[in-house]
């Protein structure tokens, strides 16, 4: 079955370099069981060989399937630190940002500024009955109709408030939430222009009307409500008719996506966007993105310019890189064709990876099963019974490799340690759930969302690049980015198409149809 | 053999004259006739221009009078005994053939190959 030796003559590897990896891979495998798989250990190979085995281009004698053997990292040297240690440390280091208390700030004073204005027509009911009680006049029916609009409304007020605004906030935004903030102050306004009459015309000369104090309550409490209502409708409503199209394409390796969103500030906008980031767009691996190194090299070699003489070196450097340029373009290029192989030839070995990966799975998973509940106490299964935990671990060892060897050939093995596969296989054992259900994870990449750490708390950080003020909203042909540390997301926007609707009435009688003829007659 | 609307057709007819025979009560002149303004002009096999709706022959009996008289399968019949044939029907087309008094039908038939004929024969000269 070594059919990969028809792809031998276009690249620089030499058919006898493959089979006699084959037969070398088979030898080690035995020994690797034990090495750890999620992270990379270094190891020295041999005494005396240079440890940049894996980049060099030499075939022969050289085991160069450097994806498979845990023995050499990429490139480095046992004293130096590979790039996904670096990638980690970041990653440790930002999550591990203290929690920031600015982001609190917004939602305290909102909450103050509700729940005094909620305890405000109480107080103005209050205050009089506390202070001059007996000098008011006595209020019959009228007050107690309006104590018991009064209670209901500010019950609805209550549970609304707390159904719409007392959620714990997602984003912290760069400026000032200019709805929010606009609807902060009218109530502030509100509630003190309301205190200062109260105080001018009713404490001052000892109102001796209670009914009108209660109606002075309800109609706070009405405007309270219409306040509400104001909100909903900005905050809350109007951004969800869709009037525009957003495309986003991440940077680094081009995926992309539509969506649908309604007015919003460049800002808001932003944060709907990273929502739905989170869930859509499959999980950026840094891994996928190069080319393989045999393409390039050959790209590499080109002609090597050298200057002689310092002066004019800026006018000189131009004109070179262009003929350079010019040299390279009319050169005839054939990396295209070293590109298709490559591509050919990976897909081949991710496919039988896969195929003997799923082959160890579903065997793996016949060696267990659900023990049915009349059975536990029959005398006549003496098998120790095991909980998921066990159960999973005594499985995993069967496909253990073939998971290996196929996650270290689609560079998804950072994102699986081996403690994460056994819980996600005993979960699966738990849920009664297939072979295939538990590979479903490891066969395509997921949304981001799927690798985040339990630990989010402390939040991602995205920074919004954008020509305009963040607070200015969406219009046609905005473009605006949100970055990353290594990556970055850029936003178009198109506004949706106006739609002119027409009308066409069928008559449902006018569904006839007749035989076409072609007749024949003799004569 | 084109078919402009609202022009006059001209084509290259040979005449046919066809002797009906006597079969107990009918006259029967030999062969079938497909087409009609009423057909469907696109199961025509016979025709060049797949819109034509005339009147073709579309099956000639062995040794009948038709066949004894020259017509071919395939001729579009542009006239029978005077009348027009290029925009009947199927029935009015039947009718005008299968006339119980008329012994003898004079039909003017066309087909590509007479075209062809014809302009060779000019090339010569």
């Amino acid at each position: 079955m070594d059919n990969e030796s028809q792809y031998s003559g276009y690249s620089y590897k030499s058919s006898h370099s493959r089979s006699s990896r084959k037969h070398r891979d088979r030898h080690r495998s035995k020994s690797r069981d034990g090495s750890s798989r999620g992270d990379k250990s270094v190891t020295i190979q041999a005494p005396g060989e240079p440890l940049l085995d894996a980049e060099s281009t030499r075939g022969d004698e050289r085991d160069d399937n450097w994806g498979e053997t845990t023995t050499v990292v990429t490139g480095t040297s046992e004293h130096s630190v590979s790039n996904e240690d670096l990638t980690r440390a970041s990653k440790e280091l930002e999550d591990s940002s203290p929690l920031e208390c600015g982001r609190f700030v917004g939602p305290v004073l909102s909450g103050v500024l509700g729940v005094f204005a909620l305890l405000t027509p109480l107080a103005f009911l209050l205050l009089p009955q506390l202070l001059w009680r007996d000098a008011l006049e006595p209020c019959g029916t009228p007050c107690e109709g309006l104590y018991v609009s009064l209670a209901f409304k500010m019950l609805v007020l209550l549970i609304s408030s707390w159904a719409l605004f007392l959620r714990p906030p997602r984003a912290t935004l760069p400026r000032f939430f200019v709805f929010r903030c606009l609807l902060m102050a009218l109530v502030f306004l509100f509630v003190a222009s309301y205190w200062l009459f109260y105080g001018v015309r009713v404490l001052e000369p000892r109102e001796r009307d209670y009914r009108g104090i209660v109606g002075y309550a309800v109609s706070l409490v009405d405007a309270l409500l219409f306040i509400q209502y104001l909100a909903l409708v900005l905050l809350e409503v109007r951004h969800l008719r869709p009037a525009f199209s957003l495309k986003v394409v991440r940077s680094t390796d081009g995926a992309s996506r539509f969506y649908s969103v309604g007015h919003l500030s460049i800002q808001r906008a932003a944060v709907w966007l990273l929502d739905h980031y989170y869930t859509d767009f499959p999980v950026y691996n840094p891994a996928l993105l190069n080319l393989p190194k045999s393409v390039l090299s050959k790209k590499m070699s080109g002609f090597k310019v050298y200057s002689l003489g310092e002066e004019n070196s800026t006018n000189n450097s131009t004109g070179q890189s262009r003929a350079m340029i010019a040299a390279a373009a009319r050169r005839r290029d054939n990396s295209h064709n070293e590109y298709y192989y490559e591509e050919a030839e990976m897909e081949r070995r991710v496919r039988k990876r896969k195929a003997r990966l799923v082959v160890a799975v579903e065997e793996a998973f016949t060696h267990i099963k659900r023990l049915q509940e009349d059975e536990a106490s029959s005398p006549k299964h003496p098998r120790e019974v095991m909980d998921p935990r066990e159960a999973a671990q005594a499985i995993f060892a069967p496909m253990a490799r073939a998971m290996q060897k196929y996650l270290r050939t689609t560079r998804q093995q950072p994102y699986h340690s081996m403690e994460s596969i056994i819980t996600h296989l005993q979960f699966c054992i738990t849920h009664n759930m297939t072979p295939k259900a538990f590979l479903e994870r490891y066969l395509a990449p997921g949304p981001t969302v799927q690798y985040q750490r339990e630990k989010a708390s402390r939040g991602r950080q995205w920074t919004l690049v954008s020509e305009e003020p963040v607070t200015s909203a969406l219009r046609q042909g905005q473009v605006f980015s949100l970055r990353r540390l290594d990556f970055s997301l850029v936003v178009t926007v198109t506004p949706l198409p106006f739609l002119t609707l027409g009308e066409e009435f069928i008559d449902p009688k006018s569904h006839r149809f007749v035989m076409r003829l072609q007749s024949e007659t003799s004569v | 053999m084109s078919f402009i609307p609202g022009h006059p057709v001209t084509a290259v007819v040979q005449r046919i004259e066809i002797h009906k025979l006597r079969d107990g009560d009918n006259l029967i002149l030999g062969f079938s006739i497909g087409g009609g303004i009423d057909q469907d002009p696109g199961q025509n096999p016979f025709s060049e221009d797949k819109t034509d709706k005339g009147i073709y022959v579309t099956r000639v009996s062995k040794g009948g009078p038709a066949e004894v008289a020259g017509l071919r399968m395939g001729d579009k019949i542009m006239q029978v005994n005077g009348w027009d044939m290029t925009m009947v029907t199927h029935d009015q087309a039947r009718k005008k053939l299968t006339k119980k008094n008329e012994d003898v039908v004079r039909l003017l038939v066309t087909r590509k190959s007479l075209e062809t004929v014809v302009r060779q024969s000019m090339m010569q000269h």
